[in-house]
């Protein structure tokens, strides 16, 4: 595994001070209840961003996994959804201290909030099932598939359920999303660098881990 | 006088206790097959056949499952239905769809060997986004929601039950070679 070279490890914590620092700083539109509560978009969004794209990656080293059976497929496989897991958990935290600003309440029943409570449950479940094996082939095999399963069933949760009832979640059922009406361009210039930057840090973090399991199986295979 | 409960609760109720049984009946399915009736079911007949055929004895297994705790249910509990076409749909089409989801996940469960509480960890949440479609379906029938506002919640759970089987022919081979 190759390291994540000094020059992305670099502009990776460059693109997130000046998201953490930037976001707090920069004038924001005023606008009525959302107030400065606004700025959650910069920490909020981008962490589901974040933390759906280590999902895919994960998906797809899965069906590599299956096609080829190499265990490094496996190993990458592993490591994205626990990464992934935690900036699911960021995702939800910080929705739920926005929720309690503007809805009043940290959690409301509501279908997009629930679907992405039970989409982390199905993950957690991924890692519960892949810790009852002893056989490493197996537990590849075995994992990949429930992987690729509850993948499939998050998109489908996240994504199609939420839309066909109505939600209170910004960008559906009638709320408009950010983008729709006060996304400026001052707003712009932090939302996209942080949207890189919080998926840098994803892969950075999870390229830490697969080398530190690799030297972990190179000294077992020493003992 | 008894106090009746309403509709949504009812519904509620019903797919609890159905999803109980279900996941009861089904675990049971793969434990009961010795490693060599499976070895001679793998010389006979392709893996897709082989879920393909569990699918659907499954899904006629919780067909008749819910459909008896239905009748006692509604003996104990009458609920007036509006709908009784779109229930009926609700209740089949729901019925299928956690036989084939279940049919996949218990052959995961029991891969790791330890049946009836991996398979629910793995199940509930898989399920649940076709258990919503189908308690909203059927407390709408028991409303009598017009059916061209129903059509949508009946395609996404064809959908549902359609993008299951097909997950479950292409992703069971991989499970079944040893």
């Amino acid at each position: 595994m190759q390291r994540f070279g000094i020059g992305l490890q670099v502009l990776t914590i460059i693109l997130v001070m000046y998201t953490l620092v930037g976001g707090l700083l920069i004038s924001v539109p005023a606008l009525d209840i959302l107030n400065e509560t606004i700025r959650n978009l910069f920490y909020h969004v981008t962490s589901w961003f974040a933390m759906i794209f280590l999902f895919i990656l994960s998906f797809s080293y899965s069906i590599a996994y299956l096609r080829s059976g190499k265990s490094s497929h496996d190993l990458l496989a592993r490591i994205f959804v626990e990464v992934g897991i935690i900036f699911g958990i960021a995702g939800l935290t910080t929705g739920m201290l926005w929720a309690k600003y503007t809805w009043g309440a940290y959690w409301v029943p509501d279908p997009k909030l629930n679907g992405a409570a039970i989409s982390m449950l199905a993950y957690f479940a991924y890692i519960v099932l892949r810790n009852s094996f002893s056989d490493q082939i197996q537990r590849g095999k075995v994992s990949a598939v429930y992987n690729i399963f509850a993948f499939v069933m998050m998109i489908l949760f996240i994504f199609i359920l939420p839309r066909m009832t109505d939600s209170l979640h910004p960008g559906n059922g009638g709320n408009p999303a950010f983008s729709g009406y006060d996304l400026d361009n001052s707003m712009r210039m932090i939302f996209y660098p942080a949207i890189i930057g919080w998926i840098m840090l994803g892969l950075w973090i999870s390229n830490i881990k697969v080398r530190l399991e690799n030297v972990k199986t190179k000294l077992n295979q020493e003992k | 006088m008894k106090r009746l409960p309403g509709a949504s609760i009812w519904v509620a109720l019903f797919w609890i206790i159905t999803l109980f049984a279900s996941f009861n009946a089904i675990a049971k399915s793969f434990t009961s097959e010795s490693r060599g009736r499976m070895l001679y079911l793998y010389s006979l007949v392709s893996p897709e056949v082989f879920i393909g055929a569990k699918a659907i004895y499954q899904s006629v297994i919780l067909l008749v499952l819910s459909i008896v705790a239905m009748l006692v249910y509604q003996v104990l509990f009458e609920m007036v239905i509006q709908d009784y076409f779109v229930f009926v749909i609700s209740l089949v089409f729901g019925s299928t769809g956690i036989a084939i989801i279940l049919s996949l996940l218990s052959t995961i469960a029991s891969k790791a060997g330890k049946n009836f509480t991996l398979l629910a960890i793995l199940g509930l949440p898989v399920l649940l986004p076709l258990l919503m479609v189908t308690t909203t379906l059927m407390k709408n029938a028991i409303d009598g929601i017009e059916l061209s506002v129903q059509l949508k919640y009946i395609f996404v759970l064809l959908g549902l039950n359609g993008v299951s089987l097909a997950l479950a022919l292409v992703l069971f081979p991989y499970l079944w070679r040893e």
